[in-house]
């Protein structure tokens, strides 16, 4: 059993389904990636998995613990961490700021996961005291993955942390994010830009229409020449 | 050389003191109104009613003291009486909001809506205070009255011009300095205080973070009561308590809070200070002044005032329709509109 | 309206009667004429915020210049202040004119970087320009017979033009205000609205070269008999006679009765054009915009130019309500213009009656008015039936009875949160 299995999930917004029997599952110190065309459902397929989604069929396993009906903010407590794609840090809240309230709900002395992530990102230091409204895109999605890392997830999910920025700063965060993987923590992603999130993928799914479509490692889904037709641009 | 410093004397005394007091009393009011712009999301029109409401049960208990023949000399008895006009106060903004604003929050309702709603409160609170306290002038004051008399003043300098400071118009500003520096040491240091902001902020982010919604709603209330309290009571001390003031000053405070920036609780202080100022300099009849300071033939002959005092309260109006065409954030970006 | 529509005016109709028969007809007929004014008040909000969603709460400063369009369209010219100040104050409005044609000239012209300065340069520049013109004239006028008159006086005629002319005058007021303040969210501008209303009221107050100020503007011509001549007058004698009842309460009944008449044709043509225009196209199209103003917008339609529409018309309506108010009156009080009080109880009778639904609108402006003033003798008679058991002396029961007046004011807050929260949609909805 994988570390977190999320299987047969189906459910929407109140209206029809979105996600069809879709499953995603990632094991410790894995990068999973979710990949697929516009409207596929795959940031859908991540919010089912992180409970913001009403789901009339499947089931979500932490660790061997039955997480289906937890809420959200439950699912931080027990070691999910989640970096939405819009509006992800306090932006008149300064860089420290933003950080302490990623740990809001330890009520032990989070010195030392500050010093984690600076560690990891390592310009949060310089800008500690700045507002996050004033750092770069990039800057703040260093923000917004760090805020997510404070209470030491076991589990880290993104919602297309590269939209948006620059070539460059894709690379950065893509290299960021395999050294959080080397420690030990579960990625899973949800990306637009599906050629190098792939390449740093262990695992890919490809969603199309809230279906799975393609599941294999991600270099075995760049190497196949259908999913390269039809979403690497051949 | 005198002229200039009785030129000086006399702006102090007629301008800058009591636009100082008046601006201390405005900018707790509009700290208050801000703070539930900007972390409950709405125009609280019941608010300059709270503020009479803390007012009124403060005077209620100065009265019991003063009977009782407890006293603070020279200092006034309402101070003693404060605490429990906070109280007082804290308890109708939770139960308001409880009865009446939770609903529409939870629904997640049209701003607009828990305006209107809120102008209901300001009904039934604003007969609530005439039906206890009837609508005329109370007082409520002892103490010390004044400071430093005119009398004395012109004594000790020799100058033809006094200086009259009152004790109320000190104890404003030394509590409301007090005031706000406790309630920024809160927002900035305390992780209760960071949690309003992150709140305020980005209110769905702050949710995902564990912060407790129904928490900072209830820290929002007691601590904007606190502050309604504080500024009514000392505007009733420093001037006089009538509810009917109560609800003519809600404008004022309303545009000092837009006028600072909707939501910043500096913006609220700036804001307060700019409306207090404008409002006695435009209205100040500059006539003495000028005689003062320029030459004989030079003396005006009218009052040489910009606008009546008549429209005292027609100023704060005026700054805030202009600031709200010209500058909608406010001094310091407040949220936009 | 529908069925049930029908069933509240007929129990408002039969409270009215009730008041007539328990109290007098004069004080029922004195509801009703209230009435038929507070339900054309609540028209013209309805239409603003039924119609478009805009919460304005300044209503009351169109009504005052409505109230003053009054005065200044029946009272008679006072030449001997026109000769004297006509000139100054005619200079001064030039001035006005010039000014803020030099700004706007300014805001388009003028670099950015400059503009804000310059504005404010040009708007000093034309204040005391305005004022050096104005300020003596305003003295000459005001000391011509400061006791009787003090002012410039009107246009001496017919005060029934006024109603047209009071609407006219609020129309062109709120273009102005809708031009620079429509494109505000909804709450700041309520704010806004307040606040310029509260600017206009202190124009009318304090401007006594106008309008007398607080001094007020007695003996405004009536377009109703007065109860003096009707009571001096033979065939009414014989008429009071033949019916067999009181000559004097009878004046006061027929004039009140002529007045209703009268209001009643107005709200009664109001009422037609304002429900053509919401069944027409052009009102559907309102409703979408409110409904939606992003999709609306996106579909190519001017959201701002349709709001002015409304804004402006919905004002109009309030300035004639304004003008006849002052006629019922007979008098123009400015320090009876009380904007927060009486513009929330209009509000309230919109939400009440239903807003979106001008039938609902009226229906409310009659019960919330019915219910403010008759709160005030139920108060009495309830705090009277509380402390019956209580001694003459007692100090509470004197109190409660003191403070009976104000127990209306917790009851109109009360109907405004408990209509707000368990029947938003009113009386009468909106179909």
């Amino acid at each position: 059993m994988k570390f977190l299995s999320a299987l047969n999930m189906s459910g929407g917004y109140g209206g029809a389904d979105i996600i069809h029997d879709c499953g995603i599952t990632v094991e410790k110190g894995e990068i999973a990636v979710v990949v697929g065309p516009n409207g596929a459902g795959k940031s859908t397929a991540m919010k089912a998995v992180f409970g913001m989604l009403d789901l009339h069929q499947g089931t979500v396993v932490l660790d061997g613990e039955d997480i289906t009906s937890m809420a959200p903010q439950q699912r931080v407590a027990i070691g999910m961490g989640f970096v939405p794609q819009n509006r992800n840090v306090f932006v008149s809240l300064t860089v420290q700021e933003n950080l302490e309230m990623g740990a809001y709900i330890c009520d032990y002395d989070i010195t030392e996961n500050i010093e984690q992530v600076f560690d990891l990102f390592p310009i949060l230091k310089e800008k500690r005291d700045q507002p996050a409204g004033e750092l770069s895109g990039g800057q703040r999605q260093q923000v917004a993955v760090g805020r997510a890392l404070m209470t030491k997830p076991k589990l880290l999910m993104l919602d297309e942390p590269t939209a948006g920025v620059s070539p460059i700063v894709m690379d950065e965060l893509f290299d960021r994010i395999l050294e959080i993987a080397k420690t030990g923590i579960a990625i899973l992603m949800v990306e637009q830009n599906a050629r190098q999130a792939l390449e740093i993928a262990d695992h890919g799914f490809v969603l199309v229409q809230g279906c799975n479509r393609f599941t294999d490692t991600g270099q075995a889904l760049l190497a196949d020449p259908e999913v390269r037709r039809s979403f690497l641009g051949g | 050389m005198t002229d200039v410093l009785n030129a000086l004397v006399l702006i102090t005394n007629f301008v800058i003191v009591p636009a100082t007091a008046y601006g201390a009393q405005l900018a707790l009011g509009a700290l208050g109104v801000t703070l539930i712009f900007g972390i409950l999301r709405f125009a609280n029109f019941a608010h300059g009613e709270l503020m009479a409401f803390g007012a009124m049960v403060t005077i209620l208990c100065t009265w019991l003291l003063q009977s009782m023949g407890i006293g603070i000399a020279p200092l006034p008895t309402a101070l003693l009486a404060l605490p429990f006009g906070i109280l007082a106060a804290i308890a109708m903004a939770l139960v308001t909001d409880r009865t009446v604003y939770r609903f529409y929050r939870v629904k997640r309702a049209d701003p607009i809506i828990l305006a209107i709603v809120s102008v209901g409160v300001m009904f039934v609170m604003g007969g609530l205070i005439r039906f206890i306290i009837g609508p005329n002038d109370q007082s409520f004051a002892d103490g010390a009255r004044f400071l430093i008399r005119a009398g004395e003043f012109k004594q000790m300098t020799g100058l033809s011009e006094g200086l009259a400071i009152k004790q109320s118009q000190l104890l404003t500003v030394v509590i409301a300095v007090m005031v706000v520096a406790a309630l920024f040491w809160f927002l900035q240091k305390t992780r209760s205080g960071k949690a309003m902001r992150a709140y305020s902020d980005n209110e769905d982010l702050a949710l995902l973070s564990g912060i407790d919604p129904d928490r900072v709603v209830m820290i929002t209330w007691i601590i904007t009561a606190t502050l309604a309290t504080i500024a009514g009571a000392l505007y009733g001390l420093d001037k006089t308590f009538k509810p009917f003031i109560y609800m003519q000053l809600l404008l004022p405070v309303f545009a000092s809070a837009i006028v600072g920036g909707v939501g910043q609780p500096v913006g609220a202080i700036l804001g307060g200070f700019v409306i207090a100022f404008s409002e006695v300099t435009i209205t100040y009849a500059y006539k003495k002044f000028i005689t003062y300071l320029a030459p004989e033939s030079w003396a005006p002959e009218g009052l040489v005032q910009l606008l009546s005092t008549d429209y005292k309260f027609a100023v704060s109006f005026i700054i805030l329709v202009a600031v709200l065409l010209i500058r909608p954030t406010g001094i310091i970006r407040g949220n936009v509109i | 309206m529908t069925r049930q529509g029908a069933f509240y005016f007929a129990i408002m109709a039969l409270l009215l009667v009730a008041v007539g028969i328990g109290q007098s007809w004069n004080v029922a007929l004195g509801i009703l004429n209230l009435c038929l004014i507070s339900a054309i008040m609540s028209l013209g909000v309805n239409i603003q915020w039924g119609y478009a969603g805009l919460f304005n709460v300044g209503i009351m400063g169109f009504a005052a210049l409505g109230g003053l369009t009054a005065v200044l369209v029946s009272m008679p010219p006072i030449t001997e202040a026109w000769a004297v100040g006509g000139k100054g104050i005619g200079a001064a409005l030039l001035s006005l004119l010039a000014t803020i044609t030099a700004i706007v000239l300014v805001r388009r012209y003028v670099p950015d970087y400059l503009r804000f300065w310059v504005t404010v340069i040009t708007v000093i520049l034309g204040f005391f320009l305005i004022r050096s013109l104005l300020d003596p004239a305003v003295e000459s006028i005001e000391s011509v017979n400061p006791a009787h008159t003090g002012y410039l006086g009107g246009m001496g005629l017919p005060i029934l033009f006024s109603w047209v002319l009071g609407g006219l005058v609020a129309a062109g007021a709120a273009w102005l205000i809708g031009k620079i303040a429509l494109g505000l969210r909804s709450d700041y501008l309520a704010i806004a609205t307040l606040g310029i209303s509260e600017i206009i009221i202190a124009i009318v107050k304090y401007e006594e070269w106008l309008s007398r100020g607080v001094k007020n503007v007695t003996g405004l011509p009536r377009p109703v008999p007065y109860e003096i001549e009707l009571i001096g007058s033979d065939w009414f004698i014989g008429l009071t006679g033949w019916l067999g009842v009181e000559v004097a309460a009878s004046a006061s009944i027929l004039v009140k009765l002529c007045y209703a008449a009268l209001f009643l044709v107005v709200l009664a043509i109001i009422m037609w054009f304002s429900e053509r225009a919401l069944k027409s196209p052009w009102g559907r199209m309102m409703r979408a915009i409110r409904d939606n103003r992003e999709a609306a917008s996106a579909m190519g339609k001017d959201v701002t130019w349709r709001h002015l529409q409304i804004f402006v018309l919905g004002c109009a309506v309030c300035g004639i309500a304004g003008a006849m108010l002052t006629t019922l009156d007979g008098q123009l009080t400015p320090s009876g213009y009380i904007p927060l009080r009486y513009t929330f109880l209009i509000w309230v009778m919109v939400i009440i009656g239903g807003s979106g639904n001008n039938w609902g609108a009226v229906l409310g402006g009659f019960v919330i008015w019915f219910l403010w003033i008759e709160a005030e003798p139920l108060g009495n008679w309830l705090m009277q039936a509380i402390t019956l058991y209580m001694g003459e002396g007692n100090w509470l029961k004197q109190h409660l009875i003191a403070s009976a007046a104000y127990t209306r004011l917790i009851l109109m807050g009360g109907i405004l949160l408990v209509v707000m929260r368990f029947s938003p949609r009113g009386l009468i909805p909106e179909r």
